[in-house]
Parts: structure tokens; sequence; C-alpha cells
């Protein structure tokens, strides 16, 4: 059986859902959200370097590489936005995460 | 430039203490407005000199003020013998209240707002005198009537103040809109409203005439009726008079120069100075005469029966405006200007001698209270008489007498000699000099002689006044006696036709004269003598001789006494016809049109407003994964929405 690139697809399409299930399920732990959309980004990057591959053009390879700089900046920022807030309020969990409420 | 330092210094005191009163302080506020009045008053003698002897008239444009299509309107003084003698008039009596208010006024805390408004309505009332076309005549008419409404609500703490004040402008809005539908009527017919080009103009368009109302009507006659509706507003004339006793409710130097000198003769001024308008409308004239007669003697036989002492005289100032009136239409302007200028010092002595009693009885106004002050206040007392005498027309035919002689008995002659149907106008105003006489006599016999009716701890505080309100008493009270006499020669005798210098119209006014002095028969000129004389009589007869006689005259005619009292149910009629109707409608408009309508309509929304977005503020919860969900849902609709229109290509 050879691998083509439905195969990659596959999983990429299965990380991503993976990972949107996480944010809406996850009731617990504002942590698990960003670590949920991490996944989302790796699937994206699953996707690029696959299509890359198989075209033949670079680029993709290149743009994911791009892609995991900015996941890198993200997870920074979220993780210190996450310290500040629990800091302030006590508490990180997603359910006590509703002062926006109408 | 001596025309504009007149106009102008009285406004330029008017601004500064205005707005820079509280700074100033009181007695330089007083110092600054009376100061400049002063040197306005002495340029206005200077002016007074220059057209009346010297025979000059003077036209200046100070600047262009609006031009629209056809009409051009410059703000310009014109200024000729009219003109000067309203100018003396005003800033003569302006002058002599604002030094007569510093002691009048000595208690009130707000008397640098006061003296702004006197040197602002001195300034309105210049610029009336002074106007060159109707509408800079008819912002100084607006503008006295303005200071005339702030002067007379000047105690607002007190309802009836602003009652009457609201009053006042009402009544006036009335006779505005007669006012401004005449003024709209002439540029509609000249398509000018300058005086000059107006009075060259108007005898071309005599016995013409236009669609008015949907009839065919006389365009002078129509036109100088509705003028003269505005004159009948601002000069209290009957059916429109009912706002000038109430007026009584301002200060007294106010009642003395707004409501007895300058303001309410505005509208003789504006007859006077349209007199080449009126003469060529014979039925206005006519009516003016009227009007005037009518209300002579109509008001006189009110103030018979009045005791307070403020509106005997403000009544008698309705009267003596009739007088005015009456004289302008038989056709002598100039006569009732001199009239005009004769009333303008007496008229404001009394009310000045009344503010002087009512100072000392601390702000007694009934004259049922009071009595005996001849021995506490002397010189008010002597100065009373003298405006009384005046008033009457104190004087013996062919020899000489005090001002009111001169003046109102050349009206009452000349209407005799005009013959008016039936003479009626010559009974009016004789029976009305009658009445004058018994009105100012019983007034002064009433707060000066016979036993005191006030309060003795009161009557031993009584004491005369201070000099400063007392001079100013003195210096009306040369003119309430001397200025006929000085007068008479220029104003309506042989000097008249030089003095005025075309100024008013005098066309009709020459034949009267020689209808006065030679055909009307010797009793004519004695009736007057004997009508004052008489007149002079009965109070005396009533109140120092038979002193039961007042009360047994009111038992004997008590409904004829109550319908004088009740000024012939004048009030108590608008207020059925005019003033309840009003409220009812105004009260329907609030009650459905505003508070039922508009704010249900309005409110009615606001509250819809509030009840959705309650609902919908309901979506946003705060959780992240809500919003996570909703944007799912919304990529999985677009990404369909592609997939569905996409295979369907």
């Amino acid at each position: 059986m050879t691998i083509g690139v439905e195969h990659y697809l596959t999983v990429a399409a299965s990380l991503f859902t993976l990972g949107m299930v996480g944010i809406f399920l996850n009731r617990k732990n504002v942590i698990v959200i960003l670590m949920s959309i991490e996944l989302m980004l790796l699937a994206v990057n699953i996707n690029l370097v696959a299509f890359s591959h198989f075209l033949g053009d670079l680029v993709g390879q290149v743009f994911a590489l791009l892609n995991l700089t900015v996941a890198a900046a993200e997870a920074a920022i979220g993780l210190a936005i996450i310290v500040v807030y629990y800091r302030n309020r006590g508490s990180i969990a997603v359910d006590d995460v509703n002062i926006m409420k109408g | 430039m001596i025309y504009a330092a007149i106009v102008f210094l009285p406004a330029m005191g008017a601004l500064i203490v205005g707005f820079f009163g509280r700074l100033l302080g009181v007695r330089a506020s007083e110092l600054i407005t009376t100061g400049l009045l002063i040197i306005s008053c002495v340029l206005s003698w200077v002016v007074f000199w220059r057209m009346g002897f010297e025979h000059e008239t003077d036209r200046i444009i100070i600047l262009r003020w609006i031009t629209s299509g056809e009409l051009d309107v410059s703000w310009a003084f014109k200024v000729d013998t009219l003109t000067a003698v309203m100018f003396v008039v005003v800033t003569t009596v302006s002058s002599l209240v604002h030094v007569y208010s510093i002691g009048y006024m000595s208690e009130d805390p707000s008397r640098p707002r006061f003296f702004a408004y006197l040197s602002g309505f001195t300034f309105s009332m210049l610029m009336l005198v002074t106007s060159d076309n109707l509408l800079q005549l008819f912002f100084g008419w607006e503008g006295v009537g303005l200071f005339s409404y702030l002067l007379i609500g000047f105690w607002y703490e007190k309802e009836s103040a602003n009652a009457a004040a609201i009053k006042a402008f009402i009544v006036n809005r009335v006779g505005d809109f007669g006012f401004a539908l005449g003024i709209f009527g002439l540029f509609a017919i000249f398509r000018t409203i300058d005086f000059d080009v107006l009075f060259k103009a108007a005898p071309a368009m005599a016995g013409q005439s236009f669609l008015f109302l949907g009839y065919n009507v006389d365009i002078l006659t129509t036109l100088c009726l509705l003028l003269f509706m505005g004159a009948m507003g601002k000069s209290a004339q009957f059916l429109l008079h009912t706002w000038l006793p109430d007026a009584m409710e301002g200060p007294t130097p106010v009642s003395a120069l707004i409501h007895a000198a300058t303001m309410v003769t505005a509208g003789v001024f504006m007859v006077a100075r349209l007199s080449p308008l009126f003469e060529l409308a014979p039925i206005a004239l006519g009516f003016v005469t009227l009007v005037g007669s009518f209300t002579a003697f109509f008001a006189a036989t009110i103030a018979v029966v009045q005791n307070d002492i403020k509106r005997v005289i403000a009544y008698s100032t309705c009267s003596q405006l009739g007088y005015m009136f009456a004289a302008c239409g038989l056709g002598a302007f100039s006569m009732g200007v001199f009239h005009l200028f004769c009333h303008a010092f007496f008229k404001s002595l009394l009310f000045l001698c009344a503010g002087s009693v009512k100072h000392s009885l601390h702000e007694e106004q009934d004259m049922r209270k009071m009595g005996g002050l001849a021995t506490k206040m002397p010189i008010t007392w002597l100065m009373m008489i003298a405006g009384g005498l005046a008033l009457s027309g104190f004087g013996i035919p062919h020899i000489g007498g005090f001002a009111g002689f001169y003046s109102k008995d050349a009206i009452i002659v000349a209407s005799y000699a005009r013959e008016t149907y039936g003479q009626y106008s010559f009974w009016l105003l004789l029976f009305g000099a009658f009445l004058t006489a018994v009105y100012i006599w019983r007034l002064i016999l009433m707060t000066f002689h016979g036993k005191t009716r006030v309060e003795p701890s009161a009557y031993r505080k009584v004491h005369e006044s201070p000099a400063v309100m007392t001079i100013p008493l003195m210096c009306l009270g040369f003119g309430a006696a001397f200025a006929g006499a000085i007068g008479i020669y220029t104003f309506i005798g042989e000097g008249a036709n030089a003095f005025w210098n075309n100024a008013v119209v005098q066309k009709t006014e020459v034949e009267l004269y020689q209808a006065m002095h030679h055909d009307v028969p010797e009793w004519v000129h004695w009736s007057t003598f004997t009508a004052m004389a008489f007149g002079t009589f009965m109070p005396f007869l009533f109140y120092v001789i038979a002193p039961r006689l007042p009360a047994l005259t009111v038992r004997v005619f008590r409904p004829i006494y109550l319908f004088l009292l009740n000024k012939w149910y004048f009030d108590e009629l608008y207020d059925f016809i005019f003033v309840r109707p009003t409220f009812w409608i105004a009260n329907v408009l609030w009650k459905v049109g505003d508070v039922g309508i508009i704010n249900g309509l309005i409110d009615g929304t606001a509250a819809g407003v509030f009840r959705v977005t309650d609902r919908v503020v309901k979506l946003q919860t705060g959780y992240i994964y809500h919003y996570a969900f909703a944007m799912l849902i919304g990529v999985a609709l677009i990404l369909s929405w592609f997939m569905i229109m996409g295979g369907a290509q």
C-alpha cells in the first residue's frame, strides 16, 4: 500500500477535529484550550507539508516553519496571560472565565 | 457724532453695568449709568436747540443692515424736530429717574441690574425715536417692550409681578401683530420701508384700493389702521389697555419712566412720525380720534374710583394718551406731540411723588390707609400739587396756567373746531377733563389731607424723602409748571411752522388754528376752565367739606360704582373670552397631545428597544466554548454553502 496525500489529509483532519472538539468540550482548564489550539495548528502544518511534498513546491514547508514560530509566540503570550489571570482571579477554570457575560 | 453719543452712551452704561455690575459694586454702577445719561441729556438739549431753532435736519447712515432682494434697510439716524423733542423728553425724564432711583432703590440688593435695565430701556427708546425706517422703528419698539417686561417683573420673587410682566408682553403682541402686518403691507405696496421714500410715494397711492382678506379696500386706510393697532397696544388704548394698570407692579421709577413718560407715548410718536401717511387716510384718522377720545373718557371714569395710588395715575396716563391720539386723529399732530411733551413732565412727576409717598410708608399703596401726610413731607406734597395742577390743566383762558392747561385745553378746543359727528369728541374730552380734575384732587386729598389713616406707629416714622429724590421732583415740578407756557408759542403757536420744519404734517393743522382762534365761540374756551374748576371743587366737597358724601354716593350708585371699580369688567371679560379657552386648549394639548401621543410614542419605542435587548443580551454568555461552538457552526455553514453552490456550477 502506497501512502498517498489522502492519508496525510485524513490524519490532519482527525487531529484538527480533535483540537476543535477539545476546545468546546473542555470545561476544566484554559491551558487545555491552548493545547487544543496548538493541535489544530499542527494539523494545518501537516497539510502544508503534505501538499508541499506531493506538489514538489518548497514554499509550503517554509510556510510550515513560519507557522511553528507563530505557534510558539502564541503559546508564550497565552501562557503569560493565563499566569496573570490566575494571579488576579485565583482560578483558570473555563467555567469561571465569563466576566464578558452580557 | 453727537447723535451717536446720545443714543449709544446709555447703551454703553447698560452693557458695562449689566455685565460687570457685580465687579464694579453698587455705587459705581449707579454713578456710571446716571453719569452717562446726564451727558446724553445735555447733548439732547443741544440737538433740540439746533433742530428746533436753527432749523436743521439730519440723516446719518451708520451701516447697511439688511439687503435682500428689493429690501434694503440701513441703520440710520433720522433727526428732525420730532426726534429732538423725543430726545429731550426721553433723556431728561430718564436721567431724573436714574437720579431718583439712587434714593428710591437704596434698599434693593440688585441695584446694578435695575440700573442696567433702565439704561438699556433708554437706549431702545432712543433707537426708536431716531429710526429712519420702519424696521428700525420696530427694533426699538420691541426693545422697549422687552425692557418694560424685564422691569415690570423686576421683583421676580413676587408672583403678581411676573403675571403682570407676562400680561404686558402678551397684550402688546396683539398690537404688534397689526403693526407687523402694516409694515409688511407697506413694503408690499411701496417696495420700501424708508420713511423719506415712503412719504414721497404715498400721495400717488391715496384713494387706490387693493385686495386684503378677500375684500377690495383702500390701501392707505387699511395700512394705517393696522399700524395704529400697534400704537393701541403700546400706548394702552381702549381694548388693549388692560396691561398698563397691572404694569404698576414694577418699581415706581419704572412706572414714571416707561409707563408714563416714554414707552407708552411711542404709539403717539409713531402716528406723528407717519403723519404724512395718516394724513392721506381720513377714515383711519377718524378711527384714531374715536379711540383716543373714548379712551380719554373711559380711563378717567375708572381712575375716579380706584383706591391704589399708582393705579389712579396709571389710568390717568391711559386717559391722557387718549387725548394725544384724539389730537393726532384731528390732524393736529404737533398738538398731540406737545401734549406728549408736557405730559411727560407732569405725569412722571406725579409717579415719582407717589413713589416718594410709598417709600416713606413702606410700600403702602392703598390711599385709604394714607392721609394727613402734607405736614410730614412738604416737598412731595407741593410737587404733587404742581403735578395735579398741571394734569388738571389749571389756568385761566387768555391769561396763562400750568402745562396741561396749554396742551390739553388746546386739544379740547381743537376737537370742537374740527366738528366730529355730533361733537362727540369734544364732549368726551371735556367730560374727561372734568374727571381728570376730580381724580387727581381726590388722590391729593386722600393722600395728604384730612385725618391720617396711617397706623400711629408708622405715622410717627413718616419723613420727607432724601434730597436725591426730592431734587428730581423739583426739576420735574419746574417742567410741569412752565413747560406749557414756554412751549406754546413754538409747538402749536405762530412759531410752529418754523419749529416743526415739516417733521410732522401741518396742513390741516393750519386751518385748525385759524378755526380755533377765530371761529370757535368764546364759551368753548371757558368750558374747559369750567370743567377743571368744577372737577377741582368736587373732591373738596366730598373729602373736606362733607366727608360722609363718598360713602353715601357709593351706596346710592352702587352698580355704577362697582362697574367702575372693577374697571368696566374688562379683565373678567378677557379672562372669559381669551384666557380661559387658551388655558383649556393648552391643557388638552398638554395632556392628550404631549403626554399622550408624543410621550407615548417615544417612551413606547424606548421601552420596546429595552424589551428586545434584554433578550439579545442573554446570547452573550461569556463562555469561550460557546463562542467557539458558534464559530464552528458558522464555518460549517459557510463550507456547506460553498460545496453546494460549487457543485451546482
